[in-house]
């Protein structure tokens, strides 16, 4: 049994954020005091040791991502930055957003050596706009201290000179602690000039959105973050050499930062261990739809499903069966009740033809229609695309109308056929510049593979059985 | 038109960036907080500080839900419709709150007083359903507090 919570297990009962004092006293800032005394390149190696993936939902390792950026002293020391780059690896930070590095790996795209530039900028991804989605905020409430001291120490590792925190608009809560912690941690020395008497200094900027879904996505971010319409980039360049206005970017998400000062402070060894599985750490699974408990727990990576619905959540509320589950929110592929031994982690739940995403689980239930349910996220995704590319734009209005007709008892027996095919030309990755509409597309065809039934049913009867 | 007030706040975040379109949002959001929604007038004056065009500050203005080129009501309320809160009774929700006002979502009460948003996702969805109004979010709503919650505004308006 594994009980160590390094995230979570400060944050008071009364849900107000940890202040400073208390911050430090949990041992907070000590990981940035590790840090300083290190080269950058063990910082990043350490990272990318760590095998922390990223937590935004597309699952890139931290430290691959940090040892992206260029190093402008490599040339001078012939060291490779690309050490602090491993160290996150290592214990398999992932980045738990979409993507599928490390985050060791992602820093250490940054450029090095003679090919190191300023400024270099640090991004922190607290958009999340995913419907369903909603682990971060507990992050950002209560315990912003803990993303502040990831942001410095990232910033170190990157050669970051200034940081924003990108937070959706509707964590107005979130906004007013992450300011209130960001002045207390200038005060402190660790922001501003100087830091805690290095040459390293660092500014974190408080951005806050003005709502839509596309921001989360890691260029389209940067675009909004330059008062710009928030439509993705193509890709390559990666963000890590030409990102914020043009200059090499590191985008980590909010949990991915938050576990960057516990794996410098107590090492990789002991990162890797709080976990099930070969994925490092520990990670914050949420659970919403009709169970007993809907909440939010931090578990070891690799926790099942089963444990997460059954123990945290109290089980189904009574009356209802759980049908499926889509594991990581609305762009995961919908999984079904004869899964819930999976554990979740990005290998298990991928081996199954899902996504983790970002662990936060949305259960349907027996009483409530798959068809219509697929309708609701369709018409989210529609009413979210940022209308660059075609099959996104027109793709997603369509489907979400011919689930609304087969809901409203207009269903043809071709509809059926028809969606299935567009869930495979929309969903194909080459087919739009960003994953939005391949996303929208995991829980339509999953739907159509696991619910076949209920669809020729809503044809077939010619109305939505459930109502 | 842009106030005094409005100019000197949005000067005040220049130099965070180094462009001065990165103000934009910024800038969007300070000129809206007077009237609830940005005129043609304020995007022009916005546009000018920030060395923009006025068409192309419209493009990002019109892009973000939470940027009012339309005129709103008094309060705004935003009744999330996303996957967490339809499952837990949101339609409900909408049913009741459609019944109170007399309007449907993007619509504004013929009195001004009140505007209503659909809305993706508020990120409470263990609380679901939940619903903004104006800056305040509730949580694991019915639609017997939905209305007791309405209510209040509309008698605080009558007094």
């Amino acid at each position: 049994m594994k009980t160590e919570r390094p995230l979570t297990q400060h944050i008071r009962a009364d849900g107000l954020a940890l202040n400073l004092r208390e911050y430090e006293a949990t041992g907070g800032y000590q990981g940035l005091r590790t840090t300083l005394q290190m080269e950058q390149h063990q910082v990043t190696k350490t990272i990318q040791d760590s095998t922390l993936w990223g937590r935004g939902g597309a699952g890139f390792g931290t430290g691959r991502k940090w040892s992206f950026v260029p190093d402008k002293d490599l040339h001078k020391r012939h060291i490779f930055p690309n050490e602090i780059v491993v160290m996150i690896e290592e214990p398999a930070v992932w980045d738990n957003a979409l993507a599928g590095f490390t985050t060791g790996v992602k820093w250490g795209f940054m450029p090095k050596g003679e090919y190191a530039t300023s400024p270099t900028y640090l991004v922190a991804n607290a958009d999340e706009m995913e419907a369903g989605v909603f682990k971060d905020r507990v992050l950002l409430e209560g315990n912003p201290h803990q993303l502040i001291e990831g942001m410095i120490i990232a910033a170190y590792a990157v050669r970051a000179d200034t940081a924003f925190i990108f937070l959706r608009w509707a964590y107005k809560e979130a906004a007013q602690r992450i300011e209130k912690a960001l002045a207390e941690a200038r005060q402190a020395n660790y922001l501003g000039e100087h830091i805690l008497g290095t040459d390293f200094s660092l500014d974190i900027h408080l951005h806050i959105s003005a709502g839509r879904y596309i921001c989360g996505e890691a260029t389209a971010l940067l675009n909004s973050l330059e008062g710009r319409r928030p439509t993705p980039r193509a890709k390559p360049p990666h963000t890590a050499t030409v990102g914020l206005w043009g200059r090499p970017t590191v985008v980590n998400n909010v949990e991915t930062l938050s576990n960057v000062p516990h794996i410098l402070r107590n090492g990789v060894d002991w990162y890797k261990a709080l976990s099930y599985t070969a994925e490092g750490g520990t990670k914050l699974y949420g659970v919403s739809g009709r169970v007993k408990r809907p909440g939010w727990w931090e578990l070891p990576m690799g926790t099942t499903a089963r444990e997460i619905v059954q123990e945290h959540a109290g089980g189904m509320l009574d009356g209802y069966q759980l049908r499926g589950f889509l594991p990581g929110g609305a762009s995961t592929d919908f999984l079904l009740a004869e899964h819930l031994d999976v554990r979740m982690d990005l290998k298990s739940v991928a081996a199954l033809g899902s996504r983790l995403g970002t662990g936060t689980m949305i259960i349907l239930d027996d009483k409530t229609c798959p068809v219509s349910m697929t309708a609701n996220l369709m018409h989210f995704f529609a009413r979210e695309s940022c209308g660059w590319c075609t099959p996104c734009r027109d793709g997603l209005p369509w489907t979400a109308k011919v689930l609304d007709a087969l809901e409203a008892g207009q269903g043809r027996p071709e509809d059926i056929d028809r969606l299935q095919k567009h869930a495979h030309l929309i969903g194909s990755p080459d087919s739009t510049f960003c994953p939005l509409a391949p996303g929208a597309m995991e829980p339509l065809q999953s739907a159509l593979q696991y619910f076949a039934e209920d669809f020729q049913e809503h044809v077939r009867q010619q109305r939505c059985p459930w109502h | 038109m842009m106030t005094p007030q409005d100019r000197r706040e949005i000067e005040a975040l220049l130099h965070t960036y180094p462009t001065r379109q990165a103000v934009a949002l910024e800038a969007l959001k300070i000129v809206q907080r007077r009237q609830r929604w940005v005129s043609d007038d304020d995007l022009r004056d916005v546009a000018a500080l920030l060395e923009m065009t006025p068409a192309e500050l419209d493009g990002v203005a019109t892009f973000y839900s939470q940027v009012f080129r339309q005129p709103v009501g008094e309060h705004v309320i935003r009744l999330c419709d996303s996957v967490s809160c339809w499952i837990m009774g949101e339609i409900a929700l909408q049913e009741r709150l459609s019944q109170l006002l007399g309007i449907r979502t993007g619509e504004t009460t013929p009195d001004g007083r009140f505007t209503w948003l659909p809305v993706s996702c508020l990120g409470v969805c263990e609380q679901a359903p939940a619903m903004m109004l104006d800056d305040t979010l509730y949580t694991q709503l019915t639609p017997e507090d939905l209305e007791a919650i309405v209510q209040r505004y509309v008698q605080e308006g009558s007094r």
